[in-house]
């Protein structure tokens, strides 16, 4: 497929040249997948599809439009292209737009084991059958496992190629795999709790066993049974990781060159002072073999890094793409991020907070009362404030003990606040996600309740 | 193109080169197997937005998509394939993959007849899409917004924004021979402001549109409209207290905050989680779930809303469904599959995203009918309390009924007077119950502007909301102050 996509896309360059562009890009992507879903044993879903989108980013002189098709025919894509070029000449000329430095785009790229060569996709047999275990071993757990969600298997694979009118032009492939399954959990009263589990790995023998991923799901619905408000109070909050995977991300989207020269960021002029506490460093990181935030070039052909994100509290720099970087008058970090028919943003890689040495279980210990929290839901971080608020379910902790599932409470700070307020990291940092944390502790919040 | 404007159905099959046997031949492929149901979904979709920052128009974008799914469903179980390619050879592979799901060979197949054209409404018959308007003038009226929005107020510090228009040609062909086509446009101008005063900095932000004429944006000075909603909550959050932590009495405004119901009410009632009782509404139909004061609909087939369509993505044409009546839960929100096994009727619910995705069902425009009080008597029957005017997004927990949405704009009621601004924060309640506290309801309904945007499963699709202002007893505010 690359072989295909690499004549097309230099044959698009080529046309955009003709069109009246000073430059250009063409991103070809093409993906194929499967899903498939069952549901109290039964089979409920299977899905399939194949992809191949090309998406162009056209310059005359510094004004640029963005476009993308499905559409392949030489002519009718001829005809797509020029428009894309006219419609550039009615754009702005912005003084930050074109294409990176010729000279910073790399000659090789590493091989980051990006797609697992022992597995092509997972068939639709096979799937099931992998989902079907995952939902049993939820359904055996318990007998208050009553009904289930289903669970899924998933699998992709997908081709990139991506050349520029400088010369530059790189392809690369990727697999993906990932199980979840929901049962549901009720209690004598009727009263219903879910619980999800997932893995997700670009290598299939990385995945957890699908009994194991539903005995967790299991076992995450049934101590929500029972599940009370709590009265209003302020108190410390342990974070599970993928909760605190999710300030991470809220740092990283206020550390976001387009965030920043926008002015809505947190943030803002804080690069080299300290916004966190000095047990907290934050690496970005896209050159891991083998993850799922991993890429060998970013959206603008340039290598992507390792660095550290914060260091020792301090924020040590910003996630940046080319253009972001122009309007702050800085180097590209090599975050740019693009979709099919999109102009590049930037965001993080494999982003992740270095463990510290205590357990859960100690983190946990170390609270007399508090809470722990293992969900979140809504929409309430205000990135250009940092001003977070948002509703929580989870454990109360009674000295130093899981005591009683709590819900319909909502945790409330400011992320500044937050991030200086983190007293405790825990040693548990597992690869689940693209962005991955450890449990962490922050010492105090507002628990809204009753 | 004008004629394949006026015909749809004519413009896939000119396009693509179907006919009428290809679409039997390959839906009695699809059936083939003991499935119950198959349906071909066509859909071509152009797109194009512009964007302003920096008071420079430099972000300009267009894409078209096109493909087919085909879905088979046997029993409970559905097959569904995808392909952007729109051929007969993709599409006979396609249906192959898609009726694995039906495992066992059936007797006799009765053959697909296709000719049965679905009556659609005509809500969205617009002259011209904003797609026909120059690019420059489109350009022009963001430049319009930057200057406005900067001459507001000395503190605003930056303005972003952006005009999206689409125009979607939809075609359904089922194995019970139905034929229904739609022309779908759709359009958003979003505002959005940075203040800053040198102490603090915020964020405001408005927008609007629906299936709507370039003219809609110009009429009853709308687009200024949005613009001054911008600037005023930008200005407003700069001088905000932080919010209040603990149950209370909120009084919600009219518009945008119907986003109560959509998140408490509206997805707790799709079919797909009550028909595998997975919903905290399961069962529930006749039990009385909110105070008598509550009616709550969801009607798709009011005329220009972003929400509303013609006919749905399985080719049944929308309707108006009375969710709760005087508190009392009567419906639930169907696609064909879920209707067909719950043993009710479509509602016209039945959609999806793309040509990628399985239909299943959602909300269109869903909003509670007026009451009779006035918004002024509401407020002053509140001795301390928060009234809530605008909010972000939204999210439920359909199991255990627990949902948030996100104050962006919110005041302190103390003696019946709205008194001071107060930082956003997140409310959160039970769905079954909330509207059991519900204790007045106003008489100035009005719906959204046209911005929702509702996600469930991965699947995006825009929808509306409304509410009159209504009084909510006691629902916990996640503040700060605690």
């Amino acid at each position: 497929m690359t072989q295909v996509d690499r004549s097309l896309a230099e044959w698009a360059l080529d046309e955009a040249r003709r069109a009246g562009a000073s430059a250009a890009e063409a991103l070809c992507v093409s993906a194929e997948s499967l899903a498939a879903g069952v549901r109290l044993g039964e089979v409920e879903k299977l899905k399939s599809s194949r992809e191949r989108r090309i998406g162009l980013r056209v310059f005359v002189g510094q004004a640029s439009a963005t476009a993308a098709t499905a559409e392949f025919d030489r002519d009718g894509l001829r005809e797509f292209i020029a428009h894309t070029v006219t419609m550039a000449r009615l754009a702005a000329a912005d003084p930050a737009a074109g294409l990176p430095d010729p000279a910073l785009h790399p000659k090789e790229f590493p091989d980051l084991e990006l797609a697992d060569s022992t597995r092509g996709m997972v068939r639709a047999d096979e799937a099931l059958d992998l989902a079907r275990r995952a939902e049993r071993a939820a359904l055996g757990a318990d007998p208050r496992i009553r009904n289930s969600e289903g669970a899924e298997f998933d699998s992709g694979r997908y081709e990139i190629f991506f050349a520029n009118s400088n010369g530059f032009a790189g392809g690369y492939a990727g697999t993906s795999f990932s199980l979840g399954a929901a049962p549901i959990a009720q209690d004598e009263n009727g009263a219903m709790q879910q619980g999800f589990w997932h893995t997700a790995s670009r290598h299939f023998r990385n995945l957890e066993e699908p009994e194991a991923v539903g005995a967790t799901a299991a076992k995450r619905a049934l101590r929500r049974l029972g599940a009370r408000k709590i009265k209003t109070t302020r108190a410390p909050v342990v974070f599970d990781p993928d909760m605190a995977a999710s300030l991470l991300r809220s740092v990283a989207g206020a550390a976001s060159g387009p965030s920043l020269y926008k002015g809505a960021s947190f943030l803002l002029n804080k690069l080299g002072e300290r916004i966190a506490a000095p047990n907290v460093t934050i690496h970005d990181d896209g050159t891991l073999k083998g993850m799922l935030g991993s890429k060998p070039f970013d959206g603008d052909g340039l290598l992507t890094s390792r660095k550290a994100l914060v260091k020792d509290g301090v924020l040590a720099t910003y996630l940046l793409d080319t253009y972001s970087a122009r309007k702050l008058k800085l180097a590209s970090t090599g975050n740019a991020a693009r979709g099919v028919g999109d102009a590049p943003t930037a965001s993080s890689t494999n982003l992740y907070l270095e463990p510290g040495s205590s357990t859960p279980e100690q983190i946990i210990r170390s609270v007399k009362r508090g809470l722990y929290v293992t969900e979140l839901i809504g929409f309430g971080v205000n990135a250009v404030t940092g001003d977070y608020s948002r509703g929580a379910g989870g454990l109360w902790i009674e000295d130093g003990e899981l005591a009683y599932p709590v819900q319909e409470i909502t945790i409330a700070g400011n992320l500044r606040e937050m991030f200086q307020a983190i007293e405790m990291i825990g040693d548990d940092l597992r690869w689940r996600a693209a962005v991955v944390s450890p449990t962490i502790k922050i010492s105090e919040m507002t628990i809204a309740g009753e | 193109m004008a004629n394949d404007l006026v015909q749809p159905e004519k413009f896939f099959l000119n396009r693509f080169g179907m006919n009428e046997s290809a679409f039997e031949r390959i839906l009695g492929s699809a059936l083939e197997r003991k499935a119950d149901y198959a349906d071909l979904y066509f859909e071509h979709r152009s797109a194009e937005g512009l964007g302003l920052e920096e008071s420079m128009v430099n972000h300009t974008s267009k894409s078209v998509a096109h493909g087919v799914g085909v879905r088979v469903c046997a029993e409970d179980r559905t097959g569904y394939a995808y392909s952007d390619e729109v051929t007969i050879d993709r599409m006979r592979m396609a249906a192959e993959a898609a009726r694995a799901i039906a495992d066992q060979r059936s007797g006799a197949i009765a053959p697909v007849a296709v000719g049965n054209r679905v009556a659609r409404h005509e809500l969205y018959a617009l002259e011209s899409t904003p797609l026909e308007i120059p690019l420059e003038e489109r350009a022009r009226l963001l430049r319009q917004i930057d200057e406005m929005a900067r001459a507001a107020d000395p503190r605003i510090r930056n303005v972003m924004a952006s005009f999206a228009a689409e125009r979607k040609l939809v075609m359904v062909v089922t194995s019970e021979g139905r034929i229904a086509a739609d022309i779908q446009p759709l359009c958003r101008l979003n505002v959005s402001v940075i203040a800053d005063d040198g102490k603090s900095r915020q964020a405001g932000s408005f927008g609007g549109g629906g299936r709507v004429e370039w003219k809609y944006f110009f009429e009853n000075d709308r687009w200024r409209e949005y613009v001054r909603h911008a600037v005023h909550q930008a200005l407003i959050n700069l001088d905000a207290v932080d919010a209040p932590a603990g149950e209370m009495v909120v009084v919600l405004g009219n518009g945008w905050p119907g986003i109560l119901l959509h998140e408490a009410i509206g997805h707790g009632l799709e079919g797909d989680f009550n028909r595998k009782g997975v919903s905290a509404f399961s069962g529930r139909i006749g039990q009385r779930v909110a105070s008598e004061l509550c009616t709550v609909v969801d009607d798709g087939t009011i005329a220009n809303r972003r929400g509303s369509l013609n006919v749905d993505d399985e080719g049944t044409p929308t309707s108006r469904t009375v969710l709760i009546e005087n508190g009392v839960l009567r419906g639930y929100l169907q696609d064909r599959m879920n209707a067909r096994l719950m043993k009710m009727a479509p509602t016209g619910n039945g959609r999806r995203e793309s040509f990628a995705h399985s239909p299943m069902p959602r909300m269109t425009n869903t909003f509670m009918l007026a009451g009779e009080a006035t918004p002024e008597e509401i407020i002053k029957s509140v001795k301390r309390g928060l009234y809530a005017v605008s909010f972000g997004g939204g999210q439920v927990d359909i199991t255990n009924g627990k949902f948030v949405f996100s104050a962006s704009e919110a005041y302190l009621i103390e003696d019946g007077q709205v008194t001071r601004p107060v930082k956003g924060a997140t409310l959160i309640g039970d769905g079954p119950d909330v509207l059991t506290r519900v204790s007045m309801v106003g008489d100035d309904l009005a719906l959204d502007s046209g911005i929702g945007t509702c996600g469930k499963d991965g699947q995006s699709v825009p929808v509306g909301v409304g509410l009159p202002t209504i009084r909510i007893d006691g629902i916990t505010v996640g503040g700060t102050r605690a």
